[in-house]
């Protein structure tokens, strides 16, 4: 096998994914409304008129819409992430995650393959949502716009490997639901996406240290950085060593030998 | 202006001071070069810190405070003397002018004012201060070079705001509780009409060209436009709403009006906004979110940049006037109060 091949195979892989999502208008439709009824209502009506007291990277006051936006980037890719987590076990159950890894190259290949398409579809849907959200009126930087592409990819393989990981625990459609409540949502809620860390601090300090171990707040606050043009390493540093890690024990659960998928008896039953 | 020329020199021995060997001499005296433009253009801002008896001195380019100036209790408003060689501090508690050296950024004389002083403006012509002193019910005329009273200007009870023409021939003086503006004759030194302003007029300001003056009214939340060619009556009232805040809290206070006749910026308290006025229609274009209790206003030299006082957050935020946005705001001393750049 050569590097052709290789990427012929990411190309297939890649493909399907972006096919999928063309043809599922209602999935884009679903992705890209549940953040904007966050930007257009929640904000709308929790503005917190009197501004958002000065935090970093944001140079003085800000409106509320303002500063939730990069917390719902986060939202769209991880709901995409576990979106992509459901369409794998789907995919076991209907045998076509067979016809993927019995194919000749190495499983980790397919597995960063299957990532990096659903990190694609997310950071298309992001875009959309900052450009709708631009014409709202909530404006970054432009080369913002650019720099956030870096946090992008990394928070889309860190929820996705996530997701993937997940996925082998499930072993049923039906139980996405759980994954909606345990996972999504506690992710979200209990990170710096809604309020700034120090905000939460003074409303509950066991939530605020929940929220402090959340990778998901280090993915926001990485993102929120990016949009204005700053680099947060640690925030940086923690997204990318979590997103490798999640990585690693997704590739090994999904090792008929050793992960998970032996345990359940195989990966394509 | 002398005196920005000798700041720039101090700063270039102070480069001088950190040199390594006479190797790098060249190379520091090339960089100097580069430099020098940047040095002479920078502007200082001052804000006087109520709480911490203060005024910090922000250095206009890196938008950081680079010095912060001890002076008399209760700082409020500040003016600069006619030849901008000094900066006039109202010290409230201490019932004094602080007059900086605008060199040294010390303190080098001290002006009795009578009881509590609280706005200052400097005669355009004349070495004259204006002093609003709130529990006498006067304008105190002092003349700070042969440092004596000129005279007293009876006006109405608990006068604040003081606004004089550029011409030096009309100046405005507000009375929080007689709701009024009092027009002085600056030749006679007597007030000639009295308007009624809404309710607690705090600030008096006027256009470029002197045929205007934007008064504001703190509780009434309104700023009347006196004209100040004819009939010396209130030709219109602009009125504040902000989306979404509680109407109770829009109250105005610091103004500001570019030269050009374009925008008049008006300080809209524990709104936390600065409300954005076309000066030839009188139309609210935009609210400015800034920091907390927005009190009061200044324009650079260039009018390229609107600096607020935030008394609550204890910060100031800079506005780009270009694109009436806010573009950063810097932590100061406690309750910053006033704001002026150097001219």
């Amino acid at each position: 096998m050569n590097l052709a091949s290789y990427g012929h195979c990411l190309r297939g892989v890649v493909s399907r994914e972006l096919l999928r999502f063309v043809h599922q208008r209602s999935r884009f439709v679903a992705a890209l409304v549940r953040p904007l009824v966050w930007l257009f209502v929640f904000a709308a009506g929790f503005r917190m008129a009197l501004g958002v007291a000065m935090t970093e990277p944001y140079q003085t006051y800000v409106l509320y819409e303002v500063y939730i936006v990069p917390g719902l980037v986060g939202m769209i890719q991880l709901f995409n992430g576990m979106q992509s987590s459901l369409s794998m076990v789907y995919d076991r159950e209907m045998g076509s995650m067979r016809v993927l890894l019995v194919s000749p190259f190495p499983r980790w290949f397919l597995l960063v393959s299957k990532l990096l398409a659903g990190t694609l579809v997310s950071i298309v849907q992001v875009y959309v949502f900052l450009a709708i959200a631009y014409l709202y009126g909530v404006q970054a930087p432009l080369a913002g716009y650019v720099l956030v592409l870096p946090a992008l990819v990394v928070t889309g393989f860190m929820v996705g490997a996530l997701g993937m990981l997940l996925s082998t625990f499930v072993r049923q459609l039906e139980n996405f639901a759980g994954i909606m409540n345990f996972v999504i949502f506690p992710m979200f809620f209990l990170s710096s996406a809604l309020y700034p860390l120090w905000r939460i601090r003074e409303g509950s300090y066991l939530v605020y240290q929940i929220a402090a171990l959340n990778p998901f707040t280090y993915a926001v606050e990485m993102i929120r950085f990016a949009m204005y043009e700053r680099f947060h390493a640690v925030a940086s540093s923690i997204s990318l060593v979590t997103a490798l890690v999640l990585l690693g024990l997704a590739i090994l659960a999904y090792n008929p030998a050793r992960g998970m998928m032996a345990r359940k008896g195989g990966g394509g039953e | 202006m002398p005196f920005l020329i000798g700041r720039s020199a101090s700063r270039a021995r102070h480069l001088g001071r950190s040199a390594i060997g006479p190797a790098s001499l060249g190379l520091l005296l090339g960089a100097a070069l580069v430099v020098w433009p940047t040095l002479a253009l920078a502007e200082r801002v001052f804000v006087s810190n109520e709480k911490d008896n203060t005024v910090s001195v922000i250095d206009g380019e890196t938008l950081e405070v680079v010095e912060t100036i001890k002076v008399g209790r209760r700082p409020r408003a500040m003016a600069f003397s006619s030849d901008g060689s000094e900066l006039f501090v109202a010290v409230g508690d201490d019932e004094a002018i602080d007059m900086v050296d605008l060199e040294s950024l010390k303190v080098v004389r001290t002006l009795s004012s009578g009881e509590d002083p609280e706005v200052i403006r400097v005669d355009p012509n004349r070495p004259y201060v204006y002093v609003s002193n709130e529990d006498d019910n006067i304008v105190s005329v002092l003349d700070y070079q042969q440092r004596r009273l000129v005279t007293e200007i009876p006006v109405g009870v608990e006068p604040e705001g003081v606004g004089i023409s550029p011409d030096g021939k009309w100046l405005i003086a507000t009375t929080e509780t007689s709701n009024m503006a009092h027009i002085v004759d600056l030749e006679t030194m007597e007030a000639v009409h009295h308007r009624l302003m809404g309710a607690r007029p705090r600030h008096a300001e006027f256009t470029a060209d002197g045929s205007e003056a934007w008064v504001s009214a703190e509780v009434g939340a309104t700023v009347s436009i006196i004209d100040m060619q004819e009939t010396f009556d209130v030709s219109h009232t602009i009125r504040f709403d902000v989306p979404g805040v509680p109407r109770e809290t829009v109250q105005a206070v610091g103004v500001a009006l570019t030269s050009d006749g374009r925008y008049g910026f008006v300080a809209l308290g524990p709104s936390n906004r600065v409300a954005v006025i076309d000066q030839q229609s009188y139309e609210v274009l935009d609210y400015l979110l800034v920091g907390q209790r927005v009190w009061h206003l200044a324009l650079n030299a260039d009018e390229s940049r609107l600096y607020t006082t935030n008394g609550v957050s204890g910060d100031v935020t800079v506005i780009d006037v270009g694109d009436l946005e806010a573009i950063r705001s810097i932590p100061v001393g406690r309750f910053p109060w006033g704001v002026v750049v150097e001219p």
